[in-house]
């Protein structure tokens, strides 16, 4: 067909369909890193447009070395993603005969991502645990590997609700209240009413959010029930 | 009388229906230190015997992780050993990924043997110079295998390959009918008394010398090295001092009866 030709049918209201590799099943994650614990949440509603396909399918990945990694974006690239590392952590603990650091996976991971630059995991990631030194660590991931360590980060579909509250409350901009660091009771009372507030504003966050605390005594796993309409 | 001329090829085989160079590859394997196996209802264990080059030097480790329920020891070419080995790790991982279960002990023994074979039916090449005991726990229970440089693999309840093994082989088969029903500690001093045998005259089991692997029910792949044996070694001498011209079950008190004084 010539250039005109598809002009002509675009006024009359032709539309061309081509099969898409990527979906967006919605949810919404935060990680916070504090003193000595990490916190990674994400909440375990799976969308597809307006319909729900799970009240249950967990975004947040548990590794070996003690990280957790949190998705959104497309679930399929999230799931598969953890499964990759699972295996490259295991390949680690083969030829060097010791758990993965967390830096160490955090660098990797950018390299995993950007090896698919141009076919890239739809996956916004979060990636927390302890660094070498027992202190919370948490990084942040574009889709295309682009990374850095930072103090606390919200990220899908609610991730523009949850960021300015975890900024006030954890980071406390805009506020002119003593600058205590963040204990563990206090990161948990904002990660559950972050969610909270997301879900009753995004319809694509709610159910229930899984939150994953992870200190030197290991991870500990907490469900939180979230509103389900 | 013409194996000269018949033996520098795989690929040739002499008029008696021998192929020489397998055979030479299962001569590196009784080169290398003595391994044991041996395994019960609920637990595969493996024994080594480490080497080392110098005084100065470390012990060539010859255990090999390949899973959370799969294990192995080596005895012949160590670097044979390590690219094995990375098969079988990758076998292993690719398994879970596919079928979201762990790879069954008997596929990946096959798929080993296979591969060996290959190596000895293919012009340019040589067979792999590496004996392999693989211990594997799975819904089948325990495994115990023997892989070979000829493609060749065998199952086992006890076995012992590598130098001076014999002496391994004579204690296991004296004693394997207990092995069944033993608890995890028995089967490792069992082991070690047939480790034990292997051994030089003027040479014993220590610390730095042997290594331990372990897997079984509940029991993810380990390998016990350094001051963690002194347990199973401590246990291992009460047990040969016990031991008379009957083997002794471990824990059995030798000190003497005391005496009825009435």
């Amino acid at each position: 067909m010539a250039p005109q030709d598809w002009m002509e049918a675009e006024k009359q209201g032709a539309v061309q369909h081509a099969f898409s590799p990527y979906t967006d099943n919605g949810g919404t994650s935060l990680a916070i890193a504090g003193e000595d614990f990490c916190l990674v949440a994400a909440d375990t509603r799976q969308s597809e447009g307006y319909s729900i396909n799970s009240r249950y399918a967990p975004k947040a990945y548990k590794f070996s070395n003690g990280a957790v990694l949190a998705t959104s974006g497309m679930h399929a690239d999230g799931h598969t993603l953890a499964k990759r590392l699972d295996q490259r952590l295991e390949w680690y603990e083969h030829n060097h005969g010791k758990k993965m650091s967390v830096g160490a996976m955090a660098q990797m991971l950018s390299t995993i991502l950007y090896q698919k630059r141009f076919f890239p995991y739809y996956t916004f990631n979060i990636l927390g645990g302890l660094d070498e030194n027992g202190k919370g660590a948490i990084y942040t991931y574009d889709p295309v590997g682009s990374h850095e360590r930072e103090g606390w980060r919200a990220a899908g579909s609610g991730g523009s609700l949850v960021q300015p509250f975890l900024d006030n409350q954890i980071g406390h901009k805009h506020q002119q209240s003593p600058q205590v660091p963040i204990t563990l009771e206090k990161a948990l009372k904002v990660a559950k009413d972050a969610f909270s507030g997301a879900a009753e504003r995004d319809i694509y966050t709610g159910d229930m959010a899984e939150l994953f605390i992870i200190t030197k005594d290991g991870v500990h796993v907490e469900q939180y029930p979230l509103k389900r309409d | 009388m013409f194996r000269n001329q018949y033996d520098s090829d795989i690929t040739t085989w002499s008029p008696q229906g021998r192929i020489h160079q397998i055979e030479y590859a299962m001569e590196a394997v009784k080169q290398g230190s003595a391994v044991v196996g041996l395994k019960s209802k609920t637990h595969s264990v493996l024994l080594v015997v480490k080497r080392s080059a110098d005084e100065l030097a470390s012990y060539q480790q010859k255990l090999l992780r390949i899973d959370d329920h799969l294990g192995l020891a080596f005895a012949g070419l160590t670097s044979d050993a390590r690219v094995l080995s990375n098969f079988m790790r990758t076998e292993a991982m690719n398994s879970r990924m596919l079928y979201g279960r762990p790879l069954p002990t008997y596929r990946i023994v096959n798929a080993v043997a296979n591969k060996a074979q290959t190596n000895t039916q293919r012009y340019g090449g040589r067979p792999y110079g590496v004996g392999l005991l693989v211990a594997g726990y799975d819904d089948a229970g325990a495994h115990l295998y023997e892989c070979s440089p000829s493609g060749n693999f065998f199952d086992y309840v006890a076995i012992a390959i590598g130098a001076r093994s014999q002496s391994a082989k004579t204690y296991l088969e004296k004693h394997y009918e207990s092995f069944e029903e033993s608890s995890l500690d028995d089967l490792v001093v069992h082991g070690l008394h047939a480790l034990a045998d292997t051994l030089q005259q003027d040479k014993e089991l220590n610390l730095n010398n042997c290594s331990v692997g372990i897997v079984g029910a509940g029991t993810k792949f380990a390998t016990i090295d350094g001051d963690e044996l002194q347990r199973y070694l401590d246990l291992h001498a009460q047990s040969a001092r016990a031991r008379g011209a009957a083997p002794a079950p471990v824990g059995e008190s030798d000190a003497p009866a005391p005496m009825d004084t009435e």
